[in-house]
């Protein structure tokens, strides 16, 4: 046990003079790979504040039914009675014409529109909340209730969040893809600058070999050497993240005055802050693998 | 300890190195290989080592077939031995010390008591007081002499020495040739490759002699 930690300290201690000797290439590897990753990472980023944004604003879907105007109180008892029956209907509220003229009269913009009229020009209204928010089932809900009699229109709320919902579903997909790219391209920095550490070890890894180590133990303080470096990049992403997110929000926030509103763009959580750095690591750990195990294959079939 | 049975070695592109080769030396033997340059001198030795696999024949060493041997299982095999390069094989970017304690950190071995390991083999060979310098400020003797400390760190149970003496004068030839006497004395299994006459006469050790890949008799 004392062993086993000796010498996994002591690559690990190798690995940072490594890095510290070369501070130079080191760091611009490790722009390299925050660059790379700071790319899907920052989309990912915004992606998830928008749908946040748009949680804000929608709410469950709704289904608003308008009823003629000349339907009787009979007629909209009927419909009410459908909708209790509907078992696709989880609740619903009936807003007669009076109560929503009322509603309107609070705001000062239209009370004086509605005080030049002679009649009230609102219909009665039923505002229907859907079981399932599957846009299948609250289109054929919507459909449904279009046909009924005495309803002269039916909206669907949620028409709008639909198709932010599929853009945003579309956005995911692209940026997994360019994840997956990105990612590839770490390994491939990694096995390249890992490779070119093992050239400028070559005699040592020689020697090695020749006094009787294992392959595992020639990988090890290379495969600290490619995780550090990975990790070190997925924390150059996060930073490259964290200061453009800083100067957006800057200007977001004179825009967000201009509406009257407050918004800021959210950094990623601790979580995903965390399995970034972790699948980092990850990838330069794979591409160091990669790396050292290549060359050790060359000189094993070398001395065959 | 070492045994070879109809052992021949054909490099890619048909050289033969070595021809149906039978010998067996036992434990604590001191045993040189003789022949001019090119005889196969370093191929036998490289083959006892599992650095070169045979392409015909066996190689017992320990009782264990190196030709069947999975390559996971050499590195274990590669620490009974004590290696000695002909051209050393020093890193050179490491200290004296750090270059004879490679071996025990290779070995796991225990760090606290690794330091007086490396300082015993050190003193073995004579090098005791140069420990922070780095084998460019070493001559060529003393060199030798460092790698026959990184050999004998692991207290290896075979020594195999490949020209231990080939580029030195007589007057280190005969101290590298006192040292390894007296690790034999210890019981060291001892197997050393040599064109120096001079020296055969003096020490009169076991000789095999190798002619162009084959035993001489």
């Amino acid at each position: 046990m004392m062993a086993w930690l000796s010498i996994n300290f002591h690559a690990l201690a190798a690995t940072l003079r490594k890095l510290a000797g070369s501070p130079l290439s080191s760091f611009f590897s490790i722009c390299v790979i925050g660059i790379a990753l700071s790319l899907p990472t920052g989309i990912f980023v915004l992606l998830q504040n928008i749908e946040s944004l748009s949680r804000n604003f929608t709410g469950s879907p709704q289904i608003s039914l308008f009823l003629s105007k000349d339907a009787s109180s009979a007629e909209v008892s009927e419909i009410e009675k459908r909708l209790k029956d509907n078992p696709g209907v989880d609740h619903f509220r009936f807003v007669p014409k009076e109560e929503a003229l009322g509603e309107f009269r609070k705001d000062a913009e239209f009370s004086d529109v509605l005080a030049s009229l002679s009649q009230n020009p609102l219909p009665d209204a039923f505002v229907v909340f859907a079981r399932q928010n599957s846009a299948k089932n609250l289109d054929s809900m919507h459909q449904e209730m279009l046909k009924w009699p005495k309803v002269a229109h039916a909206q669907l709320d949620s028409n709008w969040a639909r198709k932010l919902d599929s853009f945003l579903k579309l956005g995911h997909v692209a940026t997994s893809i360019l994840a997956v790219l990105l990612g590839f391209a770490l390994v491939f920095i990694t096995f390249n600058t890992i490779r070119l550490q093992i050239l400028t070890q070559k005699d040592e890894i020689e020697v090695a070999k020749l006094i009787g180590a294992t392959n595992t133990f020639i990988r090890r303080p290379f495969l600290y050497l490619g995780a550090l470096q990975g990790l070190a990049g997925g924390i150059a992403a996060w930073g490259i993240i964290a200061a453009g997110l800083h100067f957006m929000n800057g200007a977001i926030q004179e825009l967000a005055q201009l509406y009257s509103t407050r918004f800021v763009l959210a950094n990623l959580g601790l979580k995903e802050s965390l399995l970034l750095f972790f699948l980092s690591a990850c990838l330069g750990w794979l591409g160091a693998w990669l790396s050292v195990s290549r060359h050790l294959w060359q000189l094993d079939s070398g001395s065959q | 300890m070492i045994s070879f049975q109809a052992v021949g070695k054909r490099y890619p592109g048909g050289f033969d190195a070595l021809k149906n080769i039978t010998f067996s030396i036992e434990r604590g033997e001191m045993v040189f290989i003789a022949g001019h340059s090119g005889a196969g001198k370093s191929t036998l030795l490289k083959l006892v080592a599992a650095i070169e696999r045979p392409t015909s024949g066996s190689i017992l060493v320990r009782d264990q077939n190196l030709g069947r041997m999975k390559r996971s299982a050499v590195p274990y095999l590669r620490r009974n031995f004590g290696l000695v390069f002909q051209d050393h094989k020093l890193l050179f970017n490491r200290t004296v010390f750090e270059n004879v304690f490679l071996p025990l950190q290779i070995g796991a071995f225990d760090p606290r008591e690794a330091g007086s390991r490396v300082r015993a083999a050190l003193d073995k060979v004579g090098l005791l007081g140069r420990e922070h310098a780095y084998p460019v400020e070493l001559s060529g003797g003393e060199q030798q002499r460092l790698c026959i400390a990184r050999a004998i760190v692991n207290r290896p149970a075979i020594l195999i020495a490949d020209e231990p003496t080939g580029n030195l004068d007589a007057e280190y030839s005969g101290i590298i040739m006192d040292m390894f006497k007296s690790f034999n004395q210890v019981g060291v299994t001892l197997l050393v490759s040599t064109h120096d006459e001079a020296m055969l006469r003096k020490l009169r050790p076991r000789v095999i002699t190798l002619h162009q890949g084959e035993l001489a008799p």
